[in-house]
């Protein structure tokens, strides 16, 4: 009998995996880099308006800041994919999840970004003024490259956790890893056992990036003792 | 090349700098003495405007900048002011994630628009007057404070100002590693550079120095050259720095 259920689980997990593993690396993935590469833009403009000594743009800063930590990603999410239509702005469900997790990325990370740009020393600040650089120059060339360097770990960090976050996205109706798990158990009645490989094949994408963070660390570590 | 007139600064409600009036002429060393806090090294950083003047007029090479009269300076006139000095600072800052050559070639390429190769080559020759050529891939860690000052100093030199700044450049190191620095600067004053230095090393300012000024309480006390200032000072105050001086 037993052995009977465990020839099935096997099957069914295998039928599965290639189907799951598909929508993560099709979805899921796609999904977590456009977003986390759009937010770190977003995220750096964000920081710099933050720190630019320009009140308005200060508070406009705060404000985006404040709003988006303040509310739940899901709440986010429905507003932008169930609510907006209602105010005739219709947007779809995979550019929808691009745009809620963006603004989440962005003001997430440009706190982390903050902390590093104000973490590089005075001294760097005036030793690139004092060759005649202009202060976008001295972000460029000078302090962004250290910040980069302090900020890796905090936003693997991020990105980890947009990776797992893009699950919301099958709440707005799109079909990515999460979804096409649901799917599965919905047909097989094996909500245990096609979780866990749904979450096992989380840990394989974060575990890989985990091992980018490393190299990153690495790589933009080398002029620092060890 | 250098001149200043009337120099103010206040940070808050603090004045830093009380009417500063100072000349400094080409190929000329001039060295800056006086206690923490009498502003000496405000002075020296509202040269190159790291510190923005509250009044006054400062000019440098062929720049001439006046403040606290209406129309500040625009960004782009601090910039243009600033090409024509070169800085040293006491806690050295090189750019931690570029080699020695980088730190050199940095201002080279980014500000003055020279081509990679020629910055190279001005670079290596820098690094070789100052005697660290062999370390022209190593990154700052890998250096001795002395060996990263004279980095720091061949950086400023990369930019050919009009004349250079050093504040305390060599406090935060040991006798020996500041001999090795005194050197470069010694050598650079021989060779006609415009310096303008601030230091306790009496030394160094009785070898090299043309003019030494003593600042106190924001005022510009003494001027003159470094046998007057040291051997014969006109105010007690000067008096009672130098013999406090074991150098």
């Amino acid at each position: 009998m037993l052995d009977d259920r465990a020839v099935r689980i096997i099957e069914i997990l295998k039928d599965s995996f290639i189907p799951l593993l598909q929508a993560g690396l099709v979805f899921t993935v796609p999904l977590a880099l456009v977003s986390f590469v759009l937010g770190l833009g977003l995220a750096l403009l964000t920081a710099l308006a933050r720190i630019s000594g320009i009140k308005v743009l200060e508070a406009i800063a705060r404000f985006y800041v404040w709003i988006v930590r303040g509310t739940p990603l899901m709440v986010q999410l429905f507003i932008i994919f169930y609510g907006l239509p209602k105010a005739g702005i219709i947007i779809d469900a995979w550019p929808a999840a691009v745009i809620g997790f963006t603004l989440n990325v962005g003001a997430y990370a440009s706190e982390t970004i903050r902390a590093a740009i104000q973490s590089i020393p005075r001294g760097q600040w005036e030793a690139a003024y004092s060759v005649g650089m202009s202060y976008p120059q001295v972000l460029r060339r000078i302090v962004l490259p250290q910040a980069a360097r302090v900020s890796v770990p905090p936003l693997a960090n991020s990105f980890i956790s947009l990776v797992k976050d893009t699950s919301l996205a099958a709440s707005i109706t799109l079909t990515e890893m999460f979804q096409i798990g649901q799917r599965i158990t919905a047909a097989t009645y094996e909500p245990l056992w096609v979780y866990i490989e749904v979450a096992f094949i989380y840990l394989m994408i974060c575990t890989v990036l985990s091992r980018l963070q490393n190299y990153l660390e690495i790589r933009l570590g080398k002029y620092v003792i060890k | 090349m250098i001149t200043i007139k009337n120099l103010y600064k206040s940070f808050g409600e603090s004045e830093i700098l009380k009417g500063i009036d100072l000349e400094v002429k080409k190929g000329e060393t001039t060295v800056i003495i006086g206690p923490s806090g009498s502003g000496k090294t405000t002075l020296l950083r509202c040269i190159n405007l790291l510190e923005i003047p509250t009044r006054g007029t400062i000019h440098v090479g062929q720049k001439t900048l006046t403040f606290g009269e209406g129309s500040d300076p625009t960004q782009r006139d601090i910039i243009e002011l600033r090409k024509n000095t070169g800085m040293v600072f006491q806690g050295f800052h090189l750019f931690p994630h570029m080699t020695t050559l980088d730190n050199v070639m940095e201002g080279q390429v980014t500000v003055l628009k020279r081509s990679k190769e020629e910055a190279r080559e001005k670079g290596l020759g820098l690094l070789e007057k100052v005697g660290l050529k062999e370390k022209s891939s190593a990154y700052p860690y890998q250096l001795s404070g002395g060996q990263q000052q004279r980095v720091a100093i061949a950086r400023a030199m990369a930019m050919e100002p009009a004349v250079l700044l050093f504040d305390e450049p060599t406090s935060a190191l040991d006798p020996e590693l500041a001999a090795e620095v005194l050197k470069v600067m010694k050598d650079l004053a021989h060779e006609g550079m415009t310096m303008v230095v601030v230091t306790h090393k009496m030394s160094f300012a009785q070898d090299v120095a043309h003019q030494a000024i003593f600042v106190d309480g924001g005022i510009l006390l003494e001027k003159g050259s470094p046998t007057q200032v040291f051997k014969n000072p006109r105010h007690e105050r000067t008096k009672l720095f130098l013999s406090m001086l074991d150098d």
